[in-house]
């Protein structure tokens, strides 16, 4: 690549934006989760406080309303109709009387859904623990592992970044300059090498050196390049050639504005790369995220973070309890 | 995986068949099932609750029509809808009078500004403009390099401002200032992806909007996007007042009901559809085709253009002169399945194609796109008399052929086998078509290649 090299030789890296934005708060967890999925809430529970309290009687109106509210925040036909169902049912069999109970009801069966599927992470026995992120173009991949090498470190681990997306141009720049701000090591080679090879070194470094954590950036892919599955695929074969248990968790991340087209990428990614959990990103807009209750439902993989800016610490385990709770409070 | 919606609608209200006209009753179920796919496409449920009461509104009373049946009735009423919505043209881009035009790329994080926007600089210069192009993403590590490896790959020239300089405006200011001393005619701003609500960011773009008076400012907006594209979008055109839309990662098997829901809150025109990640995946925005899309029905116009867009107009009629005169050798097959890979990913070809019928087995089967380059190479391996005439090869020539081509006598086989095939399927196929004029004939001549390539499973196992 002498044209990227002459490229990046002759400019000086470039010059960090360093975030100058307030300190943030000292406060609970949930707090910050709070914070960060108010938009979620103002919406969701927006639109079922209007129609509970405009009306006292539970009719048709109300629950179609009701299933608007739910559609709207995503969550999809089929479970909406699943949750409605549920409270028709009681409401023909007389009960539920008071509108107000239809918020606890919806709550509850949300809870579940994702409670269902939740499990807890795996951790190798003998680290690393290899994580491989994966996801569909723009969903924010690096700007998670940024968050979550960070998360990790924090927590006293020691992290290798592995730079295994050399599709996208500047793409291992870009997990470079995560890579210093959190003074974590990156393995990488050229743009355009094999992700495979770029794997197998951060591997082998990580097990010679005995770190905690190897986390590894993939380029983003649409779910249905079969071609660019079969990478992974091919990506996974080789972290088993090193490590025979990994990947140890394989994490899809998605974005929070993605509609019913999430439930399709979760399939897809799934069957390629043994999906394990998923990230929300950009909980912090106005977008609800709520395909992942349809992904939780279906396909019983479990939300493992959320995130809620572009803040180093803006990364929060998920907890459904917390989730639902902030939304419906 | 999505069943066409007609083919739903077909089985809701197949008990009209009988009825003589369209009533609100008999229609319930198939509009029930038409509010399902609209809402599993993301179109927005407004827009959804919009289109359900124009089309009772619309078919109220109309008559059974006998050559449509009352599903393909309905369907065609809520295309009309949808497609009026979307405008039936397509837009082309504004320039301003006095150059260089400022073209603005806006949209939230990871919507795919940077890769349109390179897309869209090579797309100006096919059309004889010469844009400059400026980043002024300060706030993403990497962006602006990300900017500046791939314009420098189409070679176009990108603004990158004085040594330190992070200051979006005068990064912009800077932008439009070169291109005025260096005689280009449009300068194409990268912004930085941004929330909608987040007030400090949207007023920065209000501010660059002030100072440098865009002739465009596009929203980027992903096809995936969900209910909430209706707020961004929404949020966008209040602040800033965009002039138009372009819908990435229509490649992918999103339905893109998203194009229906920004279009209807903002008012403005879809220009532009990103169909890859590769520079010239980008295309004019064509309402029918994405209402196709949304309803499932495959986007066959978009193939006909591709098709044609990548096909030598002169080796086309020579192929088909050939089928005619059954004088299709096996070169002439190597030379179709290398047009045919100019066309685009094999991939990428089939999910244009509607999800019925026989595309609808083919799309389930994986297509290996190195199948391809294999047959290319046991073609390659063969004599130019091989090549001429297939039937001189024989048990020892194959041999000979599955060791140049690293291949197996079985594949060579195949091949063979397939070849011959292919040859049969295309007369009659070739033949039908005829009467079709040169553009059916030819798309026809090579879908029949193509069908007569996946007529049989793809090769098994080890291909």
């Amino acid at each position: 690549m002498p044209l990227l090299k002459s490229l990046f030789g002759n400019k000086p890296p470039e010059p960090e934006p360093e975030p100058e934005p307030e300190p943030p708060p000292q406060t609970s967890l949930l707090d910050r989760l709070k914070l960060g999925i108010r938009k979620t809430r103002a919406g969701l529970m927006e639109a079922i406080d209007d129609t509970i309290h405009g009306k006292k009687q539970i009719d048709a109106d109300l629950l179609e309303e009701l299933e608007y509210a739910l559609i709207s925040a995503d969550i999809g036909v089929k479970t909406s109709t699943e949750v409605l169902e549920r409270i028709r049912q009681r409401v023909d069999r007389k009960l539920v009387n008071d509108s107000a109970e239809l918020k606890g009801l919806i709550r509850e069966h949300l809870l579940e859904v994702l409670q269902g599927a939740d499990r807890p992470m795996q951790r190798a026995a003998e680290p690393p623990t290899v994580i491989l992120m994966v996801g569909v173009n723009g969903v924010g991949k690096t700007t998670t592992i940024g968050k979550l090498a960070n998360h990790f470190k924090s927590s006293g681990h020691s992290v290798l970044l592995c730079a295994a997306d050399t599709f996208r141009a500047a793409a291992i720049e870009q997990l470079e300059v995560w890579g210093n701000r959190t003074q974590i090591e990156v393995i990488r080679q050229q743009q355009g090498s094999d992700p495979s090879a770029v794997l197998f070194d951060a591997l082998n470094a990580a097990k010679a050196r005995k770190f905690g954590y190897v986390i590894v950036d993939t380029a983003g892919r649409l779910h249905t390049k079969a071609n660019l599955m079969l990478e992974l695929e091919k990506m996974r074969r080789t972290a088993q050639r090193v490590i025979p248990d990994a990947p140890h968790e394989v994490l899809l991340v998605m974005d929070a504005t993605t509609g019913q087209n999430g439930l399709e990428q979760a399939r897809k990614f799934t069957e390629s790369s043994g999906v394990t959990g998923i990230v929300l990103t950009k909980l912090d807009g106005t977008a609800k995220g709520g395909v992942v209750v349809a992904i939780a439902r279906e396909l019983a993989l479990p939300i493992r973070f959320v995130g809620v800016g572009e803040q180093l610490d803006d990364l929060l385990p998920f907890d459904p309890e917390k989730f639902v709770f902030s939304l419906f409070e | 995986m999505f069943e066409n919606l007609s083919e739903k609608l077909q089985r809701a209200l197949k008990s009209l068949r009988g009825e003589g006209k369209l009533t609100a009753e008999n229609m319930e179920a198939g509009l029930r099932e038409i509010r399902v796919a609209l809402l599993e496409a993301d179109v927005h449920f407004k827009v959804v609750k919009q289109l359900i009461d124009g089309i009772k509104e619309k078919a109220l009373g109309q008559e059974v029509l006998t050559a449509l049946s009352p599903g393909q009735q309905v369907v065609k009423i809520l295309r009309d809808e949808m497609v009026k919505i979307l405008g039936t043209h397509q837009s082309k881009l504004r320039m301003a009078n006095e150059p260089p035009t400022v073209i603005f790329m806006v949209g939230l994080q990871g919507s795919g500004k940077t890769t349109s926007t390179a897309k869209l600089a090579k797309w100006l210069v096919k059309n004889g403009r010469t844009p400059v192009l400026v980043s002024v993403d300060v706030y993403r590590p990497a962006a602006r390099q990300q900017l500046a490896v791939l314009a420098r790959d189409l070679k176009i020239p990108v603004f990158a401002g004085p040594e330190g300089e992070n200051r979006p405006l005068e990064l912009a200011r800077g932008a439009r200032r070169e291109a005025m001393q260096t005689g280009r005619d449009t300068v194409m701003v990268d912004t930085a992806g941004r929330l909608h609500i987040d007030d400090e960011l949207m007023a920065e773009l209000s501010e660059l909007k002030d100072a440098l008076t865009p002739a465009e400012i596009l929203f980027v907006a992903d096809a995936m996007t969900g209910q909430d594209a209706v707020k961004s979008a929404d949020e966008f055109h209040k602040r800033l007042g965009i002039t138009g839309i372009v819908l990435t990662k229509m490649d992918g098997d999103a339905r893109g009901g998203a194009a229906l829901s920004i279009r209807q809150v903002t008012g403005q025109p879809l220009k532009f559809v990103g169909t890859g990640e590769k520079p010239d995946a980008l295309e004019p925005f064509h309402p029918e085709r994405v209402v196709s899309r949304i309803l499932g029905m495959g986007d066959v116009l978009s193939l006909i253009e591709k098709v044609e867009e990548n096909i030598d107009q002169k080796k086309a009629e020579e192929m088909q002169r050939k089928l005619l005169e059954d004088d299709f050798t096996l070169s002439d097959f190597r030379d179709q399945l290398t047009q045919l890979r100019k066309i685009g990913s094999l991939e990428s070809l089939m999910e244009m194609m509607p999800k019925v019928g026989i595309f609808k087995e083919l799309q389930k089967q994986k297509v290996d796109e190195k199948e391809l380059t294999r047959v290319v190479a046991i073609i390659d391996s063969m004599t130019p008399r091989e090549r001429a005439n297939h039937m001189i090869i024989n048990g020892s020539r194959r041999r000979r052929i599955a060791k140049g081509s690293g291949t197996t006598v079985q594949d060579v086989n195949n091949l063979l086998k397939q070849y011959g095939e292919a040859r049969k399927m295309m007369k009659s196929i070739s033949g039908g078509l005829m009467g079709m004029g040169a553009g059916g004939g030819k798309l026809g001549a090579m879908l029949g290649k193509r069908m007569g390539k996946f007529k049989m499973p793809p090769f098994p196992g080890k291909w």
